[in-house]
């Protein structure tokens, strides 16, 4: 009795945030999906009519897009090969003992708390400007030729800035999950003669797979969605250089005024995003029952 | 003996150690030093910046200029209302889930952290046409409700994982002892839940202050917060390097120092409780 009473008031307790979440995810997404089948351009009010998957088949033989997707997965690639290998390099540094550890710790995880903007603008003026920019001083003072990186090299340049924002989060979760590992097993591995490798390899490595599993899904998430570094930085550039797929959805839909295009765009963007998501979704699903 | 090779190996440990921890953080403390400094002298040769004249010039021009504090302002009102307005939705929700868990609590989270994997630019045109109809694009209110939103799933996420670490066994002791349901959630839940909902209240607030795609795309003027203002040293007239590195430390200097509290809660938070 006691429990039906409870029952009823949990899924009271529980709608508010249901409905809400079900809300902003039904209106906005059905809309997206009506809209991507219509001709629908905000400079032409009143011309809407249902076209089919003409702006599915813009959209996916533009060579925009092309190179959009090009960009998407190489910057998501790099930022996970310099995160991954250099969060897991550093969680080693931070695990072993050393004076200062608190101190380290903080400096390292800072620029994770840095906003978009500001860290996008901090590395294309003050560093990356070949005139005024620390590495053009830099180059002056060694006698190089100063290097244009945001011209030269656009989108490898936003990957650095973003591996800079990212490497703090990889190291934090590795470093989490190296120090739950089980000291012992590490101890007896030595003492049974097995070198610092291949304790690495055969005990370390084993240990941090599913951190790593678990950092690179999420960060995926999160770096499919780049935005405000290449607005601020490159707005895309030159040409479409650094334009990942969301910049191309925002430049289709809110500087051209093409809605029907941007949302057939953002159905794409969606089920990119969907295919990472169930991988997510299976590990964090695992981790419940446990 | 042994001894003395450890102390040897901890030192050449924290020389490499300090050495790459300073250079990530190289580039923050780069703009520190920038935003004491003359325009004319912050973009002169890191030597001749080191050895010029300090100043808070860079701080006083922000502020009269720019309105730098309607901005701020915006930033706390923004991600501090969307945080609390997200748990007073969560901490219900989350606390049912903890404690009267049915068969279909487990796919309800699931779900929730769906809506999360969602890319924001799936949505941004029908988000970006509704606010324009409804008269909400460029108002704080209008951010409110969408930071609320996107970062309501996380907050669920967090409180369910630390309400589930709340001994059930005490809610029976106390029942036993003729406790209602008010004074459960009182005297008994509450203290035990505070320093869990603290923790998401202070990832929460960073994470909304941070938000910068629905913050640049649905603000101009009136509502924009810290990330919107300094997008808008992306096309500067003149020298600008010790204003913007002037607004930029004070853009993100309150939130380091939280961020610095809750590095812990962070990793637990974007996780959704698979690393702990």
């Amino acid at each position: 009795m006691a429990t039906q009473h409870s029952r009823a008031a949990a899924r009271l307790m529980i709608s508010p945030a249901v409905l809400l979440l079900l809300g902003w995810m039904i209106v906005p997404l059905s809309m997206t999906l009506y809209f991507s089948f219509l001709r629908y351009n905000l400079l032409m009010p009143g011309m809407e009519e249902w076209t089919g998957f003409t702006n599915y088949r813009f959209f996916l033989t533009d060579p925009a897009f092309f190179s959009a997707l090009w960009n998407t997965i190489a910057l998501v690639v790099g930022v996970l090969i310099i995160t991954v290998i250099g969060g897991t390099l550093l969680a080693l540094l931070m695990d072993q003992p050393f004076w200062g550890q608190g101190i380290v710790r903080i400096l390292v995880i800072a620029p994770f708390f840095v906003m978009p903007t500001v860290s996008a603008l901090v590395w294309k003026n003050m560093f990356m400007n070949p005139v005024n920019g620390l590495f053009g001083h830099l180059a002056n003072f060694l006698g190089l030729q100063p290097y244009d990186f945001l011209s030269q090299a656009p989108l490898m340049s936003i990957i650095g800035i973003v591996s800079w924002q990212w490497l703090p989060f990889a190291t934090l979760i590795l470093l989490t999950a190296l120090q739950s590992l089980d000291q012992e097993q590490l101890e007896a591995a030595e003492m049974d003669g097995a070198s610092a490798l291949s304790r690495f390899f055969y005990i370390m490595v084993p240990h941090l797979a599913r951190a790593i599993t678990v950092v690179i899904l999420i960060q995926t998430i999160f770096l499919l969605s780049v935005f405000a570094e290449i607005l601020v930085t490159t707005n895309g550039g030159p040409g479409t250089a650094s334009t990942n797929l969301t910049y191309l959805v925002y430049v289709q839909s809110l500087l051209q005024f093409d809605v029907g295009g941007g949302s057939a765009g953002g159905v794409v963007a969606i089920i990119l995003a969907n295919i990472v998501a169930i991988f997510l979704m299976r590990m964090i699903g695992k981790n419940l029952d446990a | 003996m042994a001894r003395a090779v450890t102390n040897q190996r901890k030192a050449i440990v924290t020389v490499v150690a300090w050495i790459v921890g300073l250079a990530i953080f190289f580039p923050i403390l780069w703009i520190i030093i920038l935003s004491f400094k003359t325009e004319g002298d912050a973009i002169k040769t890191p030597i001749e910046v080191l050895t010029s004249q300090w100043t808070l010039e860079s701080y006083a021009t922000v502020q009269e200029r720019s309105n730098y504090f309607r901005h701020f302002w915006n930033s706390v009102i923004l991600s501090v209302g969307s945080t609390v307005i997200g748990l007073i939705i969560a901490v219900p929700a989350a606390w049912a889930m903890a404690f009267v868990p049915g068969k279909r609590t487990k796919d309800v989270l699931m779900w929730m952290l769906s809506t999360k994997m969602l890319p924001p630019v799936g949505v941004l045109v029908p988000i970006y046409l509704l606010f324009r109809n409804l008269g909400l694009l460029d108002t704080r209110i209008g951010l409110v409700i969408v930071l609320t939103l996107i970062n309501l799933p996380i907050i669920v996420w967090m409180l369910y994982t630390y309400f589930r670490e709340i001994p059930g066994e005490i809610l029976e002791a106390a029942r036993m002892d003729g406790a209602s349901l008010r004074d459960e959630i009182i005297h008994v839940l509450t203290p035990m839940a505070v320093p869990g909902i603290a923790s998401t209240l202070l990832l929460n607030i960073i994470l909304a202050w941070n938000e910068a795609f629905w913050t640049l795309n649905l603000t101009a003027a009136k509502a924009a917060p810290l990330t919107a203002f300094i997008a808008s040293y992306s096309s500067p007239e003149g020298l600008f390097y010790a204003k913007l590195s002037a607004a930029s430390t004070m853009a993100i200097a309150p939130i380091l120092i939280m961020g610095w509290f809750s590095q812990k809660q962070l990793v637990r938070g974007l996780t959704f409780g698979a690393v702990k």
